[in-house]
């Protein structure tokens, strides 16, 4: 095997380890841009995935799971809401409790309805996202460089891995030429003013909040759905708390936090390709040392290399405006 | 016949146990100018923001051109033609100047039409009130006095009639006060109508039609300004006579206690913002420091207190140098026997969120007094932090009492007593009064000749003229970082003002 196929392959499984991640921190930003921080952007895709695999088996269609999966997905994200928005809970708090539920809730209705271990029943065919064959691909297949990077890297790939790359430009257009992103871009900076526009506080904070459900939720069906032909217990795997990093790294835009992602999506795919394989000079690396790798890399980067990160100003603040 | 623009009839508004406004009536005359007048924490804002819909009255009913009015959100009251210039601006910092406008009052979904429409708005604006303001400027990088200009713009952007402003004077200079009060007159020549809350009672004097008078979360008195005295105003707003300027003796100046010597201090930019300063400070002697805000002051205090590096140059202590290096411990300056009263007592002054006896010794905790062997000695603290409130008259008189729940002028005699009561030989006090009531202004202003009649030094830093007259022995000018001048306490208002322009320097220079 050449060296060029061997890198379409890392930027192929880059694309797809990506997805999640991108999902993930498209939803964080949207709720942090409002101001409201959300470290249980972990549970609510696990939620999703869970609801996604769980309803796509019973009813046998994809869409009907991805529509479940975000519909609970939303729902989780509203008690967030209702939390920290209503009540002016804490939003870290609430945050980890959300986890800790979808965590447990997850395993045991699995146990519950479908006793196979917390898992749901594999998805046959119909009911998860194929992959979409784009047209032309075995006449270009041939071509050098041009063929497999077309059929490898562009075609090939589930719906809604299009859906999130296509959310990054969409995420930018909403916030940066709609009423709606102006609101909540200010809302996030200081909602007294958005206040005393004669904006409600709340209910703009809940609509950002529902953007995060919907995002986690399909991040959450690509994982059960597509990933991997069914839902297993704690399949998320930190990859809530990675897209935080990456919202961080890119400092709330979404382009750069396409590029966040995409960048730990890489190292993911690098530590899954050199697993077991000798490196030069540094010898057979364990593999222990290799999945670290992308969250060590997260350290590092946050630790130092990106400058001053600032957040939205107003996050993790409730809004009180009578003491 | 005037008619009333706004009624307010019996407004009632509580925060919990605090009472901010009772039984309120307030009539305001179209096209006119309204002031109202009241110590902080009178419940000005309260009023104010209950007209503006930001608060709901707990009782009491609002007519806005003769019509019974339900504000319950800031946008009926929008919708009724009010706007608001908050005491603390409304303003996104990293946004545009154009994008603060239309936030809340875009024309369509999609951004465009409505910025194009701003942007074409703000320039009628502009021409018809002389408000001049880049609409693609960030607003952090703005200076206060156009960061308030927006404020206005907002308002009149969206229709206001009737615009009320909230403290706006506090954050500008004399120049840019000025600037402001010949658009309200402006405004109101083109009928509409101003309501101006201040505790700056000659501003109320020199612009307003009628003044009212709050204490207390009461209505005390309205007044046809013309027919009222600084002198009756100011007894109204406290209860009780005051004096606006503190009687005091000769200064009988003794030896130099703090020497300052060709200071010259950057900031962190590395703009030169105190350039070869010199000067002497004597026992027995306030030397004020007259100056617009931003002319180097705040650096020169921080270098001499030891907080900010200073380039070069000397500062002598009785005859001993201070560390200059920006690495000065604050307590070795205390122990030296100088104390300081930061201009910032929010930030550098005070810990908020503790209690007041806690603040009354920070930075003195280490002194055996509040100690019991290693631990501190809670009682010896709370009895010294009582004395304290007693002698400085700190109300409430609770010294567990947590000090963000202190109004201003209470927060300063918090820090004031703490450093005064260490009778230090040398104080070094910046904006004494900043955001303090005229009764507690006369009391501070006391006790700082006091302190100067018992032999002390006293370096005053204000940027209220007023203030520095009435206390200074000596007044020093700074502008742009240099000593313009020194003048003594007799020196008129306009000659100061010239100096402080930087007027006398340009001349000189000829
Ligand atoms: N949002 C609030 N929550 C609780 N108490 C408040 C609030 N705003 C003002 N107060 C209290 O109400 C009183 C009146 O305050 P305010 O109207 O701001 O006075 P002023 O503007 O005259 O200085 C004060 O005792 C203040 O502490
Ligand atoms: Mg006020």
């Amino acid at each position: 095997m050449d060296i060029f196929t061997a890198i379409v392959q890392i930027l192929d499984s880059t694309i797809r380890l990506s997805v999640p991640l991108l999902l993930a921190c498209l939803a964080g930003l949207y709720s942090e841009r409002a101001g409201v921080f959300d470290i249980g952007l972990e549970g609510k895709m696990l939620v999703g995935a869970f609801a996604g695999a769980a309803a796509a088996s019973v009813l046998h269609s994809a869409l009907l799971g991805l529509g479940t999966a975000i519909l609970i997905s939303v729902a989780f994200a509203l008690i967030h809401g209702f939390a920290s928005i209503t009540h002016r809970g804490n939003q870290i708090v609430s945050g980890v409790a959300i986890n800790f539920i979808a965590a447990g809730s997850t395993i045991m209705l699995g146990q519950h309805w479908f006793q196979q271990g917390g898992r749901t029943p594999a998805l046959a065919p119909g009911e998860r996202f194929e992959a979409i064959t784009w047209p032309g691909v075995d006449a270009v297949r041939g071509v050098p460089i041009i063929g497999p990077i077309y059929s490898e890297l562009i075609s090939g790939h589930s719906i809604l891995v299009y859906i999130a790359f296509l959310m990054v430009p969409f995420t930018w257009w909403v916030l940066f030429r709609t009423r709606f992103g102006l609101r909540l871009r200010a809302v996030g900076e200081n909602p007294a003013a958005v206040d005393t526009a004669g904006i409600s506080v709340a209910w703009l904070r809940y609509r950002a909040l529902i953007c995060t459900g919907i995002l986690t939720g399909v991040a959450g069906a690509y994982l059960s759905m597509v990933q991997n032909g069914g839902f297993v217990k704690d399949m998320t795997a930190g990859k809530g708390y990675i897209a935080l990093a990456a919202l961080i790294f890119a400092k709330w835009k979404p382009v750069n936090a396409m590029f966040a992602c995409l960048l730990f999506g890489f190292l993911d795919a690098l530590s899954i390709r050199l697993q077991g394989t000798p490196l030069p000079v540094i010898g057979k690396v364990p593999v222990q040392f290799m999945q670290a790798l992308p969250y060590v890399l997260t350290v590092i980067l946050l630790a130092g290399f990106i400058g001053k990160a600032i957040p939205p100003r107003a996050g993790g603040v409730p809004y009180v405006k009578e003491r | 016949m005037a008619q009333a623009a706004i009624e307010l009839i019996g407004i009632n508004k509580s925060f919990g146990a605090v009472r901010a406004n009772r039984d309120i009536n307030l009539e305001i005359v179209r096209g006119t100018i309204h002031g109202i007048v009241g110590e902080n924490g009178a419940g000005k804002s309260t009023l104010m923001s209950i007209l503006y819909g930001f608060y709901q009255a707990d009782s009491g009913e609002i007519r806005v051109g003769g019509q019974p009015a339900s504000i319950k959100t800031p946008n009926d009251a929008i919708a009724l033609g009010i706007g608001m210039v908050h005491q603390h601006f409304m303003l996104v910092d990293n946004f545009s100047v154009l994008e603060n406008v239309i936030l809340g009052a875009e024309s369509d979904a999609l951004l465009k039409k409505s910025i194009a429409k701003a942007r074409s708005e703000l320039e009628r604006l502009e021409r018809e009130y002389g408000l001049e303001v880049d609409p693609d400027a960030i607003i952090e990088e703005l200076p206060v006095g156009l960061q308030q200009r927006v404020e206005i713009l907002k308002a009149l952007y969206r229709g206001a009639e009737i615009l009320i402003l909230d403290e706006p004077t506090g954050v500008l200079t004399p120049a840019e006060a000025d600037h402001l009060f010949r658009i309200l007159k402006q405004l109101k020549e083109q009928g509409k109508t101003v309501v101006l809350i201040t505790h700056k009672l000659r501003e109320i004097m020199a612009i307003t039609d009628t003044v009212s008078v709050m204490r207390q979360g009461t209505m005390v008195a309205t007044r046809e300004t013309k027919k009222t005295t600084v002198e009756e105003l100011a007894e109204l707003m406290v209860g009780r006579r005051v004096l606006l300027r503190v009687e005091k003796g000769e200064a009988e100046a003794g030896g130099v206690k703090l020497a300052v010597k060709n200071l010259t201090v950057k900031d962190s930019r590395g703009v030169t913002m105190v350039d070869d300063v010199s000067f002497d400070l004597r026992a027995g002697e306030i030397v004020g420091i007259a100056g617009v805000a931003g002319n180097g002051q705040s650096e020169l205090l921080e270098a001499i207190s030891g907080i900010r590096h200073a380039v070069s140059g000397s500062v002598m202590l009785d005859g001993k140098p201070i560390d200059l290096t920006g690495k000065a411990d604050p307590g070795e300056l205390r122990d030296r026997g100088l104390a300081h009263v930061p201009e910032d007592r929010h930030h550098v002054g005070l810990v908020l969120a503790f209690e007041e006896n806690e603040n009354s010794i920070l930075g003195y905790h280490d002194d055996p007094r509040y100690l019991k062997g290693p631990l501190l000695d809670i009682d010896a603290i709370r009895n010294d932090a009582k004395d304290k409130i007693t002698k400085y008259d700190i109300r409430p008189a609770d010294c567990r009492l947590k000090t963000a729940n202190f109004s201003g002028g209470n927060q300063q005699k918090i820090v004031l007593a703490r450093e005064m009561e260490q009778d230090p030989g040398v104080l070094i006090v910046g904006q004494p009064t900043r955001g303090v009531d005229v009764g507690a202004i006369e009391f501070i202003h006391k006790r700082l000749i006091a302190m100067r009649d018992q032999g002390k030094a006293v370096l005053v830093v204000s940027v209220e003229l007023d203030e520095i007259r009435s206390l200074s022995d000596r007044i020093l000018v700074m502008f742009a970082g240099r000593i313009v001048g020194e003048r003594g306490p007799e020196a008129s208002e306009g000659e100061l003002g010239l100096l402080m322009a930087g007027v006398e320097q340009r001349e000189a220079a000829e």
